[in-house]
C-alpha cells in the first residue's frame, strides 16, 4: 500500500504539476502579447520574469536572512549582534573558521596545481586521452557518495583485526599501526580535504588542459629556439599564456569549497573539530531550532563569498 | 516563500472540493435508505468513534519501514468500520520536516513526537490543539503521572504517549555467563566487580558505539542519563533537563566521570573494536555485536536493539543474548530511563479526535503487540501478546510500581543541547576532550529565552 502508486495521495503534487505547467504557459502568452503591443521597450518586458523570479528566489530570501540572523532563535526578539558575537567568539565557532579559512586557502591552490601539473605532464603523450578520462571520473560521482567511499578508505580496524580500510591496510602492510585517521585533529582535516581535491582536479586538469591547448604553436616553437629548458618554457611561457584559465578555476574551486557542505556532513559530521560554516549553518537552523544563529552563519558566508563573485566578475570583463 | 501559503491553500480547497465531490455518491444511498445499515461484529468495538464516511486523516511520524506498515495494519479495521481513511507517511528527516511543513501552512493532522522538547516547542507556538476530554481521560487510566506529563505543556495536556522503549538495559551472553559462573548483577557495586572479574579474564568487559550519522553521540548521552537519574536522583534529573542544575555543576562533573571510568578507560572497552576512541566511530547498531563472538562481554543499550543482532541469533534468558536491567546503586529503588512516541493534534476535526483517541486506548497497544515486537506502558495491556521476552522484560519493568521513570534527557532538553551539543560535546569526550571542559561547552550553549 505505501509503496503502490496511488493517484488519489499523488493528486497534490499532480495539481501542482499541472499548475505549474498552466502558470508557465501564461507568462510565456502574456510575454508575447505584450511584445506585439508594445513593441517600443522588448527589453524591460522580456526581463520581467526574470526579475520577478531572482526578487521572489533570491532578492527576497537574502534580505529575510538578513534580519533573521538579528533576531533570538525562535525568530520572535531582536537580539542585535549577539549572533555574530556568538559566532566569532565561541571556541567551537572559532574553530569552524579556522577551518572554511584552511579549506578555502588550500584547497582551491591544490586542485589547481596538481590538475596544471597533471595536464602539462600528460600533454601530447600517447596515452592523454586515458590519463585524463580517469583523472575526471571523480568528477560523475557525488559528494556525498564520495564520502561515503573515502570513509571506507580511511576505515579503522584494531591491529589484531582485519583492516578493511585501505589506507589502514597500507600502513599495516608498512609495519606500523593502525589509526583513526578522521579523528585526529588537526590532521583530519586535510584528510577530509583530499576526497575534494580528488573529485575536482580532474575539473582543473581539463579546464587547463585546453587552454594549454591554445597556446599559438608559434610562440612555443619560438622559446624553443631560444633555448628554453622545460622549466623555463613552464614559468615563462605556459604559465602567463594560461594564466586567465588559472584563475577562472581558482575563482570556481574557492566558491565552491566555501560553500563545502557534504563531505564534512557525511564523513564526520563536524565532530572531531573538523565542521565548516555551511555545516554548522545547517545544523543550527534546521536541526536546533536556532534560526538566528544558523542566519547569522549564512551572511557571514555570502559575505565571503562575494568579493570572490565580484573578482570573477571583473576577470570575465576584462577577457 | 511568501508565495507558498498561498499555492498551497489554493490547492488544499482543490482538495476538499474533489473530496466533497467524490463522497456525496456514497453517502446518498445510506440517506434515501432511511434505517443506518448494521453493524458488523469486526466493526463493533469501534462504534464509539462513530461514523465518518468519506473523512481523511493524515499521520506524520519518524516510523518507518516495516514498523510503519504494522501500525497501518493494526488500524486497517478501525478505518474500514470508521470510513476514516489514514493516510499515513513515515520520515527519516522528523525533525526538520515536521517544522517546515508546519512554517509552510501544510501540517498533518496528527504527528508522532519522539521528543517531547519538538513537542513544546509547537505547544509554545500555539501550533498544537489540546487533547479532548476523552483522550485525556484514556491517558489519565492508561499511563502513570510520570508520563502524562511528557505530554503536557504549561499545564495544559495536549499528547497521549504511544510506544515505548526502556533504555536501561545491559545486553550479554547468557552462555558466556554460565560458562564462567558469572551472575546477573543486582547493585551497581556488582556490576562494576563483574567488569573487574571479565577483564581478568582477558576479554574486554565493555563494548559501545556511538556513531549515528547526524545523530552521532547519542548513546553516550544515554549513558549519562542513566548514572545521573541513578547517583543525582529522580528530582535532580527533572532540574538537570530544565537547566535549573546547571550543565556543569560539580554533581554531574562527578556523574560524567562514573561513565569514564568504563567508557574512557582503555581496559573495559571497547571490546572487538579497539581502543576507548573506536566507540565514537563504531555504529551504534554494531556496538554490542562483539558479544556474539565471546569478544565483549556486556553492552549498555535500549531493550529496541534486540532488532540489531546479527541474523539467528536468539535473544532469550537461555538463548544467545539477554538483557539485564542496568543495576541502580541498590536495590530499594528501579530508576528507569526510557523514550516514547507521543501523539499530537494539529487540528481538531472530528475524525481527527477519533483517531487520537483509539490510539491512546489499550485495544490499539494490544493489536500492535500481537503483530510483532512492540513495547508499551500502558495499563491494561496484556503482556501475552508480548512477542520476545525482551519486550515482557521491558513492560514488567514499566509497570513495576517500584519503577521510577524518566524519559530520556536529551530529548527533553532544547534542540540545541539535546540534539546538539550534548551529542557533540560527548563524542569530543570520548575522543579525548576532558569532562568539565566538555560541559562547560555544553553548559555555555544553553538557549538563553
Amino acid at each position: 500500500m505505501n509503496h503502490d502508486f496511488d493517484f488519489g495521495a499523488e493528486q497534490p503534487k499532480l495539481v501542482v504539476l499541472l499548475l505549474g505547467v498552466v502558470a508557465f504557459l501564461a507568462v510565456v502568452g502574456l510575454i508575447l502579447l505584450l511584445l506585439d503591443r508594445f513593441s517600443s521597450r522588448p527589453g524591460l518586458i522580456l526581463l520581467t520574469p526574470a526579475l520577478v523570479l531572482l526578487t521572489i528566489g533570491l532578492a527576497v530570501p537574502t534580505v529575510r536572512t538578513a534580519l533573521l540572523s538579528f533576531m533570538s532563535g525562535d525568530s520572535r526578539r531582536f537580539v542585535g549582534v549577539d549572533n555574530y558575537l556568538w559566532m566569532l567568539t565561541q571556541p567551537e565557532g572559532l574553530l569552524t573558521l579556522r577551518n572554511t579559512l584552511l579549506w578555502v586557502v588550500l584547497v582551491p591552490v591544490l586542485v589547481t596545481s596538481i590538475g596544471l601539473v597533471y595536464a602539462v605532464l600528460v600533454d601530447r603523450s600517447r596515452f592523454e586521452a586515458l590519463a585524463k578520462s580517469l583523472v575526471f571520473m571523480p568528477m560523475a560521482i557525488s559528494f556525498v557518495g564520495a564520502g561515503i567511499i573515502w570513509k571506507f578508505v580511511y576505515t579503522y580496524r584494531p591491529e589484531d583485526a582485519d583492516q578493511i580500510g585501505l589506507l589502514n591496510q597500507i600502513v599495516v602492510w608498512l609495519g606500523m599501526e593502525p589509526r583513526q585517521w578522521l579523528q585526529e585533529p588537526p590532521l583530519n582535516t586535510f584528510f577530509l580535504m583530499v576526497v575534494l581535491i580528488w573529485i575536482q582536479a580532474g575539473f582543473a586538469t581539463v579546464v587547463l588542459s585546453a587552454a594549454i591547448k591554445g597556446i599559438p604553436s608559434e610562440i612555443i616553437e619560438a622559446a624553443r629556439l631560444d633555448g628554453a629548458g622545460p622549466f623555463a618554457m613552464f614559468f615563462r611561457v605556459t604559465l602567463p599564456s594560461i594564466r586567465p584559465a588559472v584563475l577562472v578555476v581558482l575563482v570556481t574551486q574557492a566558491i565552491g569549497t566555501l560553500k563545502l557542505f557534504d563531505i564534512v556532513r557525511t564523513m564526520t559530521n563536524g565532530n572531531f573539530d573538523t565542521s565548516v560554516i555551511a555545516v554548522d549553518m545547517y545544523n543550527n537552523a534546521f536541526r536546533f531550532g536556532e534560526t538566528g544563529k544558523g542566519a547569522a552563519l549564512a551572511v557571514f558566508l555570502f559575505v565571503l563569498v562575494m568579493p570572490i563573485v565580484w573578482y570573477q566578475r571583473k576577470l570575465q570583463r576584462t577577457r | 516563500m511568501s508565495k507558498r501559503p498561498l499555492l498551497v491553500g489554493t490547492i488544499g480547497l482543490a482538495l476538499v472540493a474533489t473530496g466533497c465531490g467524490s463522497s456525496t455518491p456514497e453517502n446518498k444511498p445510506a440517506a434515501t435508505g432511511g434505517a443506518p445499515a448494521p453493524v458488523s461484529a469486526e466493526c463493533k468495538p469501534y462504534e464509539t468513534y462513530g461514523k465518518h464516511e468519506g473523512t481523511k486523516v493524515t499521520i506524520y511520524s519518524p516510523i518507518r519501514d516495516k514498523e510503519a506498515d504494522l501500525f497501518q495494519e493494526t488500524w486497517k479495521q478501525f478505518s474500514e468500520c470508521t470510513g476514516i481513511k489514514v493516510t499515513y507517511e513515515g520520515t527519516g528527516e522528523f525533525e526538520a520536516q515536521i517544522q517546515v511543513r508546519v512554517d509552510g501552512g501544510n501540517p498533518p493532522d496528527l504527528a508522532f513526537f519522539p521528543q517531547p522538547g519538538l513537542l513544546e516547542r509547537f505547544a509554545k507556538a500555539g501550533k498544537l490543539k489540546p487533547a479532548s476530554p476523552e483522550v485525556t481521560k484514556l491517558t489519565d487510566e492508561g499511563w502513570s503521572p510520570d508520563w502524562k506529563k511528557y505530554g503536557t505543556v504549561d499545564g495544559t495536556f495536549y499528547a497521549a504517549p504511544l510506544g515505548a522503549s526502556v533504555k536501561s538495559f545491559v545486553w550479554y551472553s547468557p552462555k558466556m555467563f554460565t560458562e564462567n559462573g558469572w551472575q546477573v548483577p543486582k547493585t551497581w557495586a556488582e556490576l562494576m566487580t563483574l567488569t573487574d572479574t571479565i577483564a581478568a579474564k582477558g576479554i574486554k568487559p565493555w563494548c559501545a558505539g556511538i556513531e549515528s550519522g547526524d545523530a552521532t553521540g547519542w548513546p553516550a548521552t544515554d549513558w549519562i542519563e542513566d548514572i545521573i537519574l541513578r547517583d543525582l536522583g529522580a528530582d535532580a534529573y527533572d532540574q538537570w533537563v530544565t537547566h535549573k542544575l546547571p550543565f556543569n555543576d560539580p554533581k554531574v562533573v562527578a556523574a560524567v566521570d562514573k561513565v569514564g571510568a568504563i567508557l574512557k578507560n582503555d581496559k573495559y572497552v571497547n571490546g572487538g573494536y579497539g581502543p576507548v576512541k573506536s566507540i565514537a566511530s563504531t555504529a551504534f547498531q554494531e556496538g554490542g555485536v562483539p558479544i556474539t563472538t565471546g569478544k565483549c562481554g556486556l553492552h549498555r543499550q535500549a531493550s529496541f536493539y534486540a532488532n540489531f543482532w546479527p541474523e539467528g541469533t536468539k535473544v532469550a534468558e537461555d538463548g544467545d543474548v539477554f538483557a539485564f536491567y542496568l543495576p541502580g546503586n541498590d536495590t530499594s529503588s528501579k530508576p528507569v530511563l526510557g523514550a516514547g512516541e507521543f501523539v499530537a493534534a494539529f487540528t481538531d476535526r472530528p475524525e481527527v479526535k477519533a483517531m487520537q483517541q483509539y490510539l491512546a486506548t489499550a485495544d490499539f497497544a494490544n493489536a500492535r503487540m500481537k503483530l510483532a515486537t512492540y513495547v508499551s506502558a500502558r495499563k491494561g495491556v496484556d503482556l501475552a501478546n508480548a512477542q520476545n521476552p525482551i519486550d515482557k522484560l521491558s513492560m514488567e519493568i514499566l509497570a513495576d510500581p517500584q519503577t521510577v521513570f524518566r524519559f530520556d534527557g536529551s530529548d527533553l532538553m532544547p534542540a540545541a543541547v539535546g540534539a546538539g551539543t550534548f551529542w557533540k560535546e560527548m563524542t569530543a569526550w570520548i575522543n579525548g576532550k576532558d569532562t568539565k571542559s566538555a560541559l562547560d561547552a555544553i553548559d555555555k550553549s544553553w538557549p538563553t529565552d
